[in-house]
């Protein structure tokens, strides 16, 4: 069985437009994936579709697609920008593979994620304190469920030339292809877990192949490369990037985009596997290529992972440029002084926090000794419950420009913009109580 | 011979990110005597209390010797993690370089041993 080629051109809901016709044009790929849900875009997803039931998906994706169109339909696309209106992005999409004559290609559309109408059927305790939902259950926005690879299997076994998916496991998006191409059975572990360790190493797009890496300067980022996987049937893999383009991939990039968002590396959970990181071997098979093999795996875990939002208050936050000497007393001050003018009125917000760029406030107190700094960037930040109160923080910013100390400036974007926030709640469900749903458009 | 301070980068590479209100700081040798340095010198505690400033609660320790590291999760010491981080660094992405900067006093020749190979 031949390997299957799979790139990665999107590791986030914001990430590059351009990358993924570039990956396309030069990877030589079977599958191209598309990552754009982060933990917390589905809120703010699921605030879209309660405003716009035809809204509610990653519409990045839209904007993509037609640049994709002269590779389809041997080019395979896989991607979660359904997030949580799948039926509706796949409406979408469906209109404009018609308009450009493609209308044999076949969409899987997968969905069962979204647990918003079944909250009351589960416990959903949070996964770190243990306590229980009905706390704010009240305002929770949305609740979806991390599917596995089993649906995206499915939908390609119809003939899905492109999936599209809602909330499933970041990783998935890239075991699901190799899954069908190489006829891996669901209790195949080791393969499972090898799958895994590919997409976990592509989900982040350019994170592999030099974007972070701690000696970035010694490659050309402008123009960086996007990860591909070269998947045998074995579950062993080469990950690489496309001839003659930016970035790199060695031993550093792959170890460190390994453990990027890794607990516990010897049990790396997901719907599919337990896969052991800490089993894996690298090598470095030849220039900006690594391979990776003999991972291991352990049966799937029995309960699924549900990331759920809850509506928490809101926030904004300003900036201010201040110039020294003396910048960074200079900058305290000032966030003293707005605390001080709020708390005359009675509108000090509950979360009131001064950030003085420039001073070390980024790292732990301490770690790098501070000269005088020809200029900080001073940020504060307020949420509150009540929008009211964060809208009045916003008006006290730019009095500072006439009423604070010599030299202020930068206020050039504003009052600070408010936004609503959401808080994650982390929860488990039994798989069994999980129906994923596959259509076919 | 005396020891010599140098930054814990002269020894180890690494990358940081977040899971919720939690980050994860993994810690890369260059070399296996390094790791060996790393295993013996940087434990949870020490960690902990680098990061105690930040308000992280504990640390859990865990090795990946196949890719000479060590992972370290950091709990509760994102101020409340993505959404509800007041800070500039919601997840935690600068907690690698700042951990990389520890001063950390070693032998030279076991420096030597130790240091990145091009």
């Amino acid at each position: 069985m031949n390997p299957v080629r799979i790139g990665n051109g999107c590791g986030f809901w914001g990430d590059s437009v351009d990358a993924p016709a570039r990956l396309a044009a030069q990877g030589q790929l079977d599958y191209l994936t598309l990552e754009y849900l982060a933990e917390l875009t589905m809120s703010i997803l699921a605030l879209q579709k309660q405003r716009d039931p035809q809204a509610g998906y990653a519409s990045d994706f839209l904007e993509v697609l037609p640049t994709l169109l002269p590779y389809l339909p041997t080019l395979r696309i896989i991607t979660n920008a359904g997030g949580m209106n799948p039926q509706g992005c796949a409406r979408r999409v469906r209109a404009l593979l018609d308009a450009a004559g493609l209308t044999g290609l076949r969409l899987g559309v997968v969905s069962g994620d979204d647990l918003l109408g079944q909250l009351d059927r589960h416990e959903l305790r949070h996964l770190d304190t243990g306590e229980a939902l009905a706390s704010v259950r009240e305002r929770v926005v949305s609740a979806n469920v991390y599917l596995g690879s089993g649906p995206i299997v499915e939908a390609l076994q119809r003939g899905a030339g492109i999936v599209l998916t809602g909330r499933v496991a970041d990783a998935c998006l890239t075991v699901a292809p190799a899954a069908f191409e190489h006829h891996w059975r669901w209790d195949d572990w080791d393969r499972l877990a090898g799958g895994t360790v590919a997409g976990h190493l592509l989900e982040c797009g350019a994170q592999v192949t030099g974007g972070l890496w701690l000696h970035s300067e010694e490659c050309d980022l402008a123009d960086i490369g996007y990860p591909i996987a070269t998947l045998a049937a074995d579950g062993s893999c080469r990950i690489s990037k496309p001839p003659g383009s930016g970035g790199a991939v060695n031993l550093e990039t792959v170890a460190e985009q390994l453990l990027y968002e890794v607990g516990n590396p010897a049990a790396y959970l997901t719907p599919d596997v337990t896969a052991d990181f800490t089993s894996v071997q690298l090598r470095q098979s030849g220039p900006d290529e690594v391979s990776v093999s003999a991972a291991r795996g352990q049966p799937a875990p029995e309960m699924l992972k549900v990331s759920i939002a809850y509506r928490n208050g809101w926030a904004a936050a300003g900036t201010l440029v201040v110039p020294g000497p003396g910048a960074t007393a200079k900058a305290r001050r000032c966030g003293e002084i707005v605390q001080r003018r709020l708390q005359r009125i009675d509108a000090l917000p509950e979360v009131f926090y001064v950030e003085v760029i420039g001073s070390g406030d980024t790292l732990p107190a301490g770690t790098v000794p501070i000269a005088d700094p020809p200029e900080v960037l001073l940020r504060i930040y307020a949420r509150d419950l009540h929008r009211a109160k964060v809208e009045r923080f916003g008006r006290e910013l730019a009095p500072l420009v006439t009423s604070g100390p010599p030299g202020i400036t930068g206020y050039t974007s504003g009052r600070p913009v408010v936004r609503e926030v959401f808080a994650y709640w982390p929860a488990l469900v039994p798989r069994d109580a999980v129906t994923p749903q596959v259509e076919i458009l | 011979m005396s020891r010599l301070t140098v930054h814990l980068s002269e020894i180890a590479h690494g990358r940081s990110g977040d899971k919720g209100n939690h980050a994860n700081v993994a810690v890369i040798a260059y070399t296996p005597a390094g790791f060996a340095w790393l295993r013996e010198h940087l434990s949870s505690e020490r960690v902990r209390s680098y990061f105690a400033p930040l308000g992280v609660s504990r640390v859990e320790r865990y090795e990946a010797a196949n890719v000479l590291a060590l992972n370290f999760v950091l709990r509760d010491v994102l101020a409340g993690g993505a959404s509800l981080s007041p800070r500039s660094d919601t997840q935690g992405k600068a907690f690698a370089l700042a951990l990389l900067r520890m001063h950390i006093d070693v032998y030279p020749e076991e420096l030597q041993a130790m240091r990145r190979r091009l």
